[in-house]
């Protein structure tokens, strides 16, 4: 609805009674059964010291007590028992779901308060006598009134703020029909007047509409933490060096002018030059170049690029928010903005509603006055009866109901949805454009040249204690082999250039072909001094092809676009069968490629997971990140993939179609539920009573929809 | 109509009654895990006895 976020006061976290307290969070992003909760929970309570574990499945999450033991304790414990765990950075999560708990409260408050009354009045439904009705209807009174003035006040406060505001949301029209259906009756009840109450229709309608409310809101904040949770996950730290020695500090703390060490495998936290040692830089993240660079002293080096070989002294230039991100900061700005602007079905569906509420409330109100000769109860009771009539109960659970419930269709198939409108967005996209490096690719390599089972076994020798793509790409041939790496001595890495070692006082290398003096990129040297070229290439996702077939069954063309070299490109896009594939490009000619798309009028959505698809990410129409991505691109995508799979993908793009024809049939009932009930109330016929069956079975009806066929 | 006298206040105070259990419900945290409630009753581990 057009609410932005109901200006409810979280209550204050209500104490749980006789628990101990949790004060460490740790992720378990692979636990889904029955065993899996005893598994973590025992191994969790084994450790001494831990007082309390507890697992919540639902947030993948384990709340422990833990007496002091450190996490990393835990986290090895648990991966001795099977299971992978992260921490959480406490100071990025919590007091989320308070608001949740509040809407509810009232939620409940509503619904007994509804029960109780319209108990009350079966009673004058069914005939009580005239005081007996009296006494009911004050009895009714007395519930209804604080029940309402409680559970409504999402509605009450967001409708004031609109107003103050000079604008008219769906919680205006809602707020008045309540106010005025309990202050009619409430007037009734005093007043002694031998009329029907509204109070259980105000009550029903408050009911209705905070389930919808209610859900969500809950979507919503569940994206919220869960997009906290992969902030806090990666809170990247860095090792300062002091004169007493190395202190670990927050990354974004970090000042200009300070000097940080970083070692082999690490992610640069700061823009900086640097002082000391040479290594090899893996600058995927940032340009999508699957080949890694030499740097040494005096080179400048980025955040967001990975140290493979070598460790470094780096003088900090840019530190946290002023990093290189800066750059593409302006264009994702922008494209946020943009994107806010687009108008889900449920706020065009309000807007178009809201004024013709009030209109045909007024209308009602003039038209019976007219009719009545005067007649000013008579007149508001119509007027009520359309008010409440139209209100949109069902309108209000439409489409929340059904994201809802495909939100966590998508998120067991291991898909997040971020964004509230994303569902819709995605359901309209007319292309889908991905990125190379880290998204169709996994972003590591795999050996392409057959090396006997002797050149393997001395190359994974070589390879073993080295963190650069080549070796891990040939130990990992080399164990799938079953070949055990050659026990080798002196082994030296030489960043920039590669690995070498002793082996009977001779040396043999594995590095770059320049530097051994074979032809190629990569090549082995062996004792004798006759060398053989490597050959490596990337590692698709092992369902890639059959995602990108997937897709262009749907009728989707794919595109292609990568900041690596042409001819890997040109290698990956005929593997997946994809005609239209750009090389070379830049973050910036990225972006200007999906603003030419839509401004062609095609809606684009954009899969990538580097800084440099961040401002494509957050320009097309829709998009998805997976979960290996950077922070930044991560942020701006709207949806997050959590597995290693991209067939969620297409998953992703069916479901919300799928959704998006459920909501528009939603909307459709409850405009067909009004074109019954509006003439009725018009013609004065509709009584309280008619008003809540009516409101009832368009509600269920339309939640009932939105679960169809839920697997 | 005496009858009203008891029936009402009765029919309140349980309503009260069913509003106080949902508010406790909710304090307990009971709603904060509803996938995890799917899955513990397969738990054997309480089975023979409960935890403390």
């Amino acid at each position: 609805m057009t609410a932005a976020c109901p200006a409810c006061v979280a209550l204050p976290e209500p104490a749980r009674g006789g628990r101990v307290a949790a004060d460490l969070v740790l992720h378990l992003p692979d636990i889904h059964c029955a065993a899996c909760i005893a598994g973590v929970e025992e191994t969790l309570n084994a450790l001494p010291g831990v007082r309390e574990a507890r697992v919540n499945l639902t947030l993948k999450r384990a709340l422990v007590a833990s007496g002091g033991i450190d996490a990393d304790v835990m986290i090895d414990a648990l991966a001795r028992a099977g299971h992978r765990a992260q921490r959480f950075d406490p100071a990025l999560l919590g007091g989320q779901d308070s608001s949740d708990r509040d809407l509810l409260l009232r939620m409940g408050v509503s619904g007994f308060a509804m029960m109780n009354v319209m108990l009350l009045s079966v009673a004058v439904w069914s005939g009580a006598a005239a005081t007996t009705a009296h006494l009911f209807h004050l009895i009714a009174a007395m519930i209804a009134v604080p029940a309402v003035a409680y559970s409504g006040r999402p509605f009450f406060a967001s409708a004031l703020g609109a107003l103050s505001a000079r604008r008219l949301n769906m919680d205006v029209p809602i707020s008045l029909a309540i106010v005025l259906a309990l202050g009619v009756s409430v007037a009734g009840a005093f007043l002694g007047h031998d009329r029907a109450g509204w109070f259980d229709a105000a009550l029903a309608l408050t009911f209705f509409l905070l389930i919808g409310r209610y859900l969500d809101h809950r979507g919503r904040s569940s994206a919220r933490s869960a997009a906290a949770e992969l902030a806090a996950l990666e809170a990247p730290q860095a090792l300062r060096v002091e004169e007493g020695g190395d202190v670990v500090v927050r990354a974004a703390d970090l000042l200009p002018g300070e000097i940080i060490r970083v070692r082999p495998g690490d992610r640069l936290p700061v823009d900086g030059i640097i002082l000391e040692g040479a290594t090899d830089l893996d600058r995927s993240a940032l340009t999508g170049e699957s080949q890694p660079e030499a740097a040494s002293a005096g080179d400048t080096v980025a955040a967001g690029e990975v140290t493979l070989t070598g460790p470094l002294l780096i003088r900090t230039i840019r530190a946290g928010a002023d990093t290189s991100l800066r750059r593409l900061a302006d264009l994702v700005a922008a494209a946020e903005t943009q994107k806010s602007r687009y108008a889900g079905l449920a706020d065009r569906a309000a807007k178009i509603y809201a004024p013709v509420v009030h209109i045909l409330g007024a209308a009602a109100f003039v038209l019976w006055m007219y009719l009545t000769a005067g007649d000013g109860w008579r007149s508001l009771d119509v007027a009520i009866s359309v008010l409440v009539i139209t209100c949109p109960c069902a309108l209000g659970l439409a489409v929340p109901a059904v994201s809802t419930v495909t939100t966590s269709r998508l998120f067991r198939k291991g898909l997040l949805v971020k964004s509230s409108t994303a569902l819709e967005r995605l359901a309209e996209v007319d292309m889908v454009v991905f990125d190379k490096t880290g998204t169709l690719t996994t972003g590591r390599m795999r050996l392409e040249t057959e090396l006997g089972d002797a050149d393997l076994a001395l190359a994974a020798g070589l390879a073993m204690g080295s963190a650069h793509p080549v070796s891990r790409a040939i130990c990992d041939a080399a164990a799938a082999r079953g070949i055990a790496p050659l026990e080798l001595s002196d082994i030296r890495e030489i960043p920039g250039k590669g690995v070498c070692a002793n082996q009977g006082g001779r040396e043999i290398r594995l590095g770059r072909a320049d530097w051994i003096g074979a032809t190629g990129a990569t090549a082995l040297q062996r004792a004798d001094e006759s060398h053989v070229t490597i050959t490596l290439g990337e590692d698709l996702r092992s369902d890639a092809e059959d995602t990108v077939a997937r897709l262009r069954a749907a009728g989707l063309p794919v595109v292609l676009l990568s900041g690596d070299a042409p001819e890997p490109v040109a290698r990956l896009a005929e593997t997946l069968g994809i005609d239209d594939a750009h090389a070379r490009m830049s973050p910036e000619e990225k972006a200007r490629w999906i603003e030419k798309a839509t401004a062609r009028g095609a809606r684009p959505l954009m899969v990538g997971d580097g800084l440099n698809d961040t401002g494509s990410l957050a320009l097309a129409h829709a998009s998805i990140a997976p979960s290996s991505a950077l922070d930044a691109a991560r942020n701006a995508a709207d949806l997050v993939l959590l597995s290693d799979k991209l067939g969620p993908v297409a998953d992703a793009i069916a479901a919300a179609r799928q959704a998006k024809t459920r909501m528009k049939e939603n909307i459709g009932l409850a405009v067909l539920y009004n074109l019954v009930s509006i003439p009725i109330a018009f013609a004065g016929l509709a009584t309280p009573f008619i008003a809540a069956i009516a409101m009832s079975t368009s509600s269920v009806t339309v939640s009932l929809n939105a679960a169809r066929g839920r697997e | 109509m005496n009858v009203l006298v008891f029936l009402i206040p009765v029919s309140v105070g349980l309503g009260l009654l069913g509003l106080g259990a949902f508010v406790w419900t909710i304090a307990r945290g009971q709603y904060d895990d509803p996938e995890g409630a799917r899955q513990r009753p397969l738990d054997g581990r309480y089975d023979d006895a409960p935890k403390r």
